[in-house]
């Protein structure tokens, strides 16, 4: 469906985009995830044509297109501030791109009705920009565009504006009118939440590179740099090294003692600085020593975030600076950890929750 | 005790010295409406009583008709055509980064400070040396060269604080340059034009330098004007018409100010 090839973009001496390659398929809900700066909004850009590529290769259905202008691209766009025209009631807002189809007046009106349908606003037709909250402007910027039946929507950080409840209340909304049409999305996003939420695949950027594309629980579960496993969820971050103990290739990390390595530690040489991730949930804790699993550390409790349905629970590790992270879950009308503060525990976890990335 | 009543309290000097400045600088021009209602030829006190008869007067004169209509279509062309001429370049001024931005700006900005009479006698200058001969065409190119940077400073801060994300949506849906400049960038512009065009319009209708030195043999109102006060008797009729040129520029300005400022607030303070 659209094809990056090795694309740049500079403005002056900025270095925005560095060399981004990527394939996005027919159907797919795609997600760019970076911070602010990252280079995603320019990226985005580039593909609607509102920037010129400095170098490397854009291409829609196989047609090259940097000499395309936007208004010929078969692409529409979802603006960050909406973009509503404050001249034009919200009916001819919807109807704006279908002048240059020709479209029958009659016809207009009827496509017109079925999308104040499809975004649950009917009856709205007549009201102008200023009178819509941010998210009816959010659905009619979504209508005006899908009218046109583009093969490919583009969407900058389009709930970015709206408050939280309303923001996954969207991001359903979203996912399924996705569903339903079958149209390419290419969503950009700083929500690492709302991009795992909606995406088939999503793309970490960061200075300009995407540095992994991978499924939601691809980037959950098997980060390949600190970076992105530090964007995405919480993560405790060890440094370890590498040694050969018997027939096991084995990780000393400092206050936890020694980790066997599973599968992505393998292919590390001994001596080798590595840094070994755990997720809060690959973390158990205990009140006495546990008497089933290999690894097992004292510890004390040092603070408690209580979350609703789960807690993260900070402890403290003779031999460790920063605090370990865990996360418990919590049944109905319970509150395991509650007053423990200060209390000794017990760390545990699994081998294979161990995950190892490159140190820097 | 004394109440602090804080950093906006009012300042009685100043306001003061306001209402001395507002009465010297607007005290003399009411004096042409009192006098064009005065029964007497003469300018002076006391009144001889009130009158309509001057400003009935001035339908009696076919010249100073003649000279009108003159005005009205020159200032319909200048307006028009310098308002054409002035969207594109403040949009440009907006928009663009461009070497020599500056000091083009300020060049198209100079006839503001330059004398009307060093670029009335340039002008004349040069479209004599061009062998051009001398007609309200003449007049009209000088005013548009005073025109031009009053239309683009009334357009400017428009096309400054216009959002390009209303055009980009435009090019996004589909619509070409032109087409988004006309059902966009244009329509969401519109009160900036027609202050544009209301400002021009009356600078041209009001100008005479240009005029006194391009005109052929006919005359702008201006011009009538100053041919008539010559005469002591058409005095009072001078008079009368100044009075409606002045009520009809007040209003036209104003008006171009009220429409120069509708929907300029800061997005913020939109929504």
């Amino acid at each position: 469906m659209i094809s990056l090839r090795n694309v740049c973009k500079s403005f002056g001496r900025m270095q925005v985009v560095n060399d981004v390659s990527l394939e996005i398929a027919a159907g797919e809900f795609f997600s760019l995830l970076g911070a602010s700066g990252s280079g995603k909004t320019t990226l985005l850009r580039m593909i609607a044509g509102f920037e010129a590529v400095t170098s490397g290769q854009i291409l829609i259905d196989g047609q090259p297109m940097q000499d395309t202008p936007p208004h010929l691209r078969p692409i529409n766009m979802v603006f960050q501030n909406y973009a509503i025209f404050p001249h034009l009631t919200v009916r001819d807002n919807i109807a704006y791109g279908l002048r240059r189809l020709g479209t029958p007046k009659a016809e207009q009106a009827r496509m017109v009705d079925a999308m104040l349908e499809l975004i649950a606003l009917p009856g709205y037709g007549d009201r102008r920009a200023h009178q819509l909250s941010g998210g009816q402007m959010q659905r009619v910027a979504l209508a005006r565009a899908l009218i046109l039946k583009p093969k490919l929507l583009l969407l900058d950080e389009p709930l970015g504006a709206l408050d939280k409840q309303l923001r996954e209340q969207m991001q359903i909304e979203l996912r399924s009118l996705q569903r339903q049409l079958g149209i390419t999305f290419v969503l950009v996003t700083h929500d690492q939440e709302e991009a795992l939420t909606l995406s088939d695949r999503v793309a970490v950027m960061a200075n300009g590179q995407v540095i992994q594309v991978d499924t939601p629980s691809g980037l959950y579960d098997r980060p390949k740099t600190r970076q992105v496993a530090a964007f995405v969820g919480t993560m405790n971050f060890f440094d370890a090294t590498v040694r050969t103990d018997g027939s096991a290739r084995i990780a000393d990390v400092a206050g936890l003692g020694v980790m066997t390595l599973n599968g992505s530690g393998q292919g590390r040489t001994d001596g080798e600085r590595v840094l070994v991730a755990l997720r809060p949930e690959g973390l158990g804790l205990s009140r006495t020593k546990p008497e089933g699993p290999a690894y097992a550390v004292a510890g004390q409790l040092q603070a408690r975030q209580y979350l609703g349905g789960r807690q993260l629970l900070h402890v403290q590790v003779a031999g460790r600076a920063a605090p370990v992270t865990v996360a418990a879950g919590a049944a109905r009308g319970e509150d395991p950890w509650s007053g423990d503060e200060g209390s000794p525990v017990w760390l545990t976890w699994a081998p294979d929750a161990v995950t190892i990335l490159d140190p820097t | 005790m004394a109440r602090y009543i804080g950093f906006h309290r009012p300042n009685r000097p100043l306001a003061l010295y306001a209402g001395a400045f507002a009465v010297f600088l607007y005290l003399p021009i009411l004096f042409i409406p009192l006098f064009s209602f005065n029964a007497g030829v003469y300018v002076k006190f006391p009144l001889e009583g009130f009158t309509l008869a001057w400003y009935a007067d001035l339908f009696q004169r076919e010249p100073l008709q003649r000279a009108f209509w003159n005005s009205v279509q020159v200032a319909a062309v200048v307006s028009l055509s310098s308002t054409v001429l002035a969207v594109p370049a403040a949009m440009a001024i907006a928009r663009y980064r461009m070497p020599g931005k500056r000091a083009a700006v300020s060049f198209i900005m100079l006839p503001l400070v330059l004398p009307g009479l060093i670029l009335g006698v340039a002008l004349l200058t040069v479209l004599n040396g061009l062998g051009v001969r001398l007609s309200l065409v003449t007049v009209a190119l000088g005013h548009m060269v005073i025109c031009l940077p009053y239309a683009i400073s009334v357009l400017l801060p428009r096309f400054i604080g216009f959002s390009r994300s209303l055009e980009e949506a435009s090019a996004d849906l589909g619509e070409s340059p032109w087409w988004t400049f006309l059902r966009v960038t244009l329509p969401c512009n519109m009160p900036g034009v027609l202050a544009c065009l209301l400002m021009t319009f009356t600078i041209s209708f009001d100008e005479f330098f240009m005029a006194f030195f391009l005109s052929g043999t006919e005359p702008t109102l201006p011009m009538y004007i100053w041919s008539q006060l010559r005469f002591p008797q058409d005095f009072p009729s001078l008079l009368a018409l100044s009075t409606l040129i002045l009520v009809a520029s007040f209003a036209m300005v104003f008006a171009s100010l009220k429409l120069g400022r509708v929907g300029l607030a800061p997005a913020g303070e939109r929504r």
